[in-house]
């Protein structure tokens, strides 16, 4: 259920930023949804094993589920990337287009 | 063979992460970005042959347990397009050199990761290996489409890179979903998954609607029509050949594995098709540029494509491949022959070009030919895959959607006719296509095109014609491949390692 909770306001707080108009806050609301994202695969571990997840130290019964949180890091990484390129991506165009808004468009030619 | 497969991604990888090295030696470089997909393309060939049976290659890296290891397959289906998106590969790299666009060190690893994640994506079994995968192929594609650094390019890379992000992001929830519901990502164990229970056919819809989304599928269009036109022409046709068609080939693995086609919902795979081709060929007549022409129709021939989903026999399946290899191809092939032009003429605009055909007979036939073949015009392929598709869609007693099918051809076609008209007869005309604004360009008449930007669009346009005159040896190998995905079980059964 806390799972839920997180994921909930997580994914509600991403979805509202994204859908501002300026970069910057559309870089955060994907900081935001990435967060929602990696707690939704790791509860889909399950969210009742709590073990450490090596077998000569616990009993396999209760142990974690190691792999969505292999999948989880894989995640973070990834967003991760893409994040700090997005913030280069709202500076580098800064003078032309402002950071915190998005032009209309314009097919130059 | 089966050992080999992994190396599809490890060498185009490895390749990436030794051409930044060659610095100062442009041969040497541009050895590394003709000879790995060269090398993709004769494995794609060998590979091709070793499944052209049904059979499947699969390898369970580093020999572990089946389930337990990152399993790569393949069977004829994602042998043929591997085949096709090598053979793109090298001939866009062919019109990069001739461009001298590759004198730039960061391109060619650019252009060699993209490739390794793409074909990464063809041949890997399991889910999250497909995320990561084109998570691999999207990273330097967001360089690449904001290359040029010109205001128009970058705006267009932040809705480009804002929409795959959005639709990575839903790849990677259904994939949690996935997971949660099944217990597995692994795609052997999650055969036919789909259908039993409602929370599993749940998680595996957000995994198609995040694949339709990279495929471009209404109503998820409107980021690649105003993002594509934006990358230089090379890069274009890359990304139209690539990018978009794993999203199509997902979708395609996807539902037939995970859901072993689902007729419950094939009402609506119609209507999204359908859709598809009627809006993109209704977006790309209010276009005055020829790439983005080529852009709005790359929107509506993927509808076409994903049209064999909605009736999921064999019939329409093979007209389904065939067509994405056909596809694949001639769209590749106008946008490099729109490129030469725009390379050499510095626009793309229609306004200002005219007379071509009488200053470039080589270029007007080939982007003639492949015009006439992105449209449907028989000797040339994509009269062969248009008539099976309509064929299966009639077989089927979905005589609307083929017909609507066989009426947005005919759009095609005028749009071509507007390209032709405009670019290739007449004269360049002076006057102001867009209201308030006088033309600034003017074209110089006297420059030739140069004989290496031809050549790559004209190669394409050359393999068009033999896919349509050859399609007695092609057709067979699509029945064979939509078989494998009808009935998957040699396909499951392989990657399980039984």
């Amino acid at each position: 259920m806390s799972a839920a909770v997180i994921v909930g306001i997580l994914m509600a707080g991403g979805v509202y930023l994204v859908l501002q108009r300026g970069l910057v806050r559309v870089t955060i609301g994907f900081v935001l949804i990435g967060h929602a994202l990696n707690s939704l695969l790791v509860a889909a571990g399950g969210m009742g094993f709590r073990a450490v997840s090596f077998i000569s130290t616990s009993d396999p019964a209760e142990a974690a589920d190691p792999l969505p949180q292999a999948f989880a890091l894989t995640a973070i990484v990834i967003t991760f990337g893409i994040t700090i390129y997005l913030f280069g991506l709202a500076r580098s165009g800064a003078e032309d287009i402002p950071a915190d808004d998005v032009p209309d468009e314009e097919r130059a030619s | 063979m089966n050992n080999l497969l992994p190396l599809v991604v490890g060498v185009p990888l490895l390749a990436a992460a030794v051409s930044p090295m060659t610095k100062r030696r442009l041969v040497l470089r541009r050895l590394l970005l003709l000879g790995t997909p060269a090398a993709v393309l004769t494995f794609g060939v060998l590979l091709v042959i070793e499944t052209r049976d049904g059979d499947v290659v699969a390898e369970q890296v580093a020999s572990w347990d089946a389930g337990i290891s990152i399993a790569f397959a393949a069977d004829l289906f994602s042998a043929l397009v591997l085949v096709v998106m090598s053979l793109l590969t090298l001939v866009c790299s062919m019109f990069l050199s001739a461009t001298g666009e590759d004198e730039d060190p960061l391109i060619v690893p650019l252009v060699l990761v993209l490739s390794g994640g793409v074909f990464g994506a063809l041949l890997t079994a399991d889910l999250f290996n497909l995320f990561v995968m084109i998570e691999v192929a999207l990273l330097p594609s967001y360089v690449l489409i904001s290359k040029s650094l010109k205001t128009p390019a970058l705006a267009a890379g932040r809705i480009y890179l804002t929409v795959s992000l959005l639709g990575s992001s839903i790849l990677l929830g259904g994939i949690a979903f996935v997971y949660a519901v099944n217990g597995s990502v692994h795609l052997g164990e999650l055969a036919g998954a789909g259908h039993e229970s409602g929370v599993a056919a749940f998680a595996g819809g957000v995994i198609l609607i995040a694949l339709g989304l990279k495929g471009a599928l209404v109503p998820m269009h409107g980021w690649l029509p105003r993002t594509y036109p934006y990358a230089s022409p090379a890069i274009t046709a890359l990304f139209s050949g690539l990018l978009t068609k794993i999203g199509i080939y997902g979708l395609f693995r996807v539902f037939s594995v995970y859901f072993e086609g689902a007729s419950q919902v094939q009402g609506i795979i119609l209507a999204i098709t359908v859709t598809t081709m009627v809006v993109g060929v209704f977006g790309a007549l209010g276009e005055n540029n020829m790439r983005a022409i080529l852009a709005f129709h790359m929107v509506s021939q993927v509808g076409y494509i994903a049209l064999g989903l909605g009736f999921f026999g064999v019939a329409g399946m093979a007209a389904a491949i065939f067509y994405l290899l056909h596809h694949t191809v001639v769209k590749a092939s106008l946008f490099l022959s729109a490129g030469a032009i725009e390379t050499q003429y510095g626009t793309d605009r229609l306004a200002p070009l005219g007379g071509m055909a009488r200053r470039e007979p080589i270029l007007a036939v080939s982007f003639f030919i492949a015009a006439l073949s992105l449209a449907g015009i028989p000797p040339f392929s994509g009269f062969i895959a248009k008539f099976t598709l309509i064929r299966a869609a009639m077989d089927e007693g979905e005589y609307l959607a083929g017909g609507i099918a066989a009426a947005v051809s005919i759009f095609t076609l005028l749009s071509m006719l507007k390209i032709w008209n405009a670019v290739f007869w007449g004269a360049p005309s002076e006057v102001a296509d867009q209201p308030g604004r006088a033309t600034t360009v003017m074209v110089d008449t006297d420059v030739r095109i140069r004989r290496a930007l031809i050549i790559p669009g004209a190669l394409l346009a050359l393999v068009t014609i033999s896919l349509g005159l050859g399609a007695e040896v092609l057709l067979p190998l699509a029945q064979t491949a939509a078989e494998g995905l009808v009935d998957t079980s040699a396909y499951v059964q392989a990657v399980l390692g039984r």
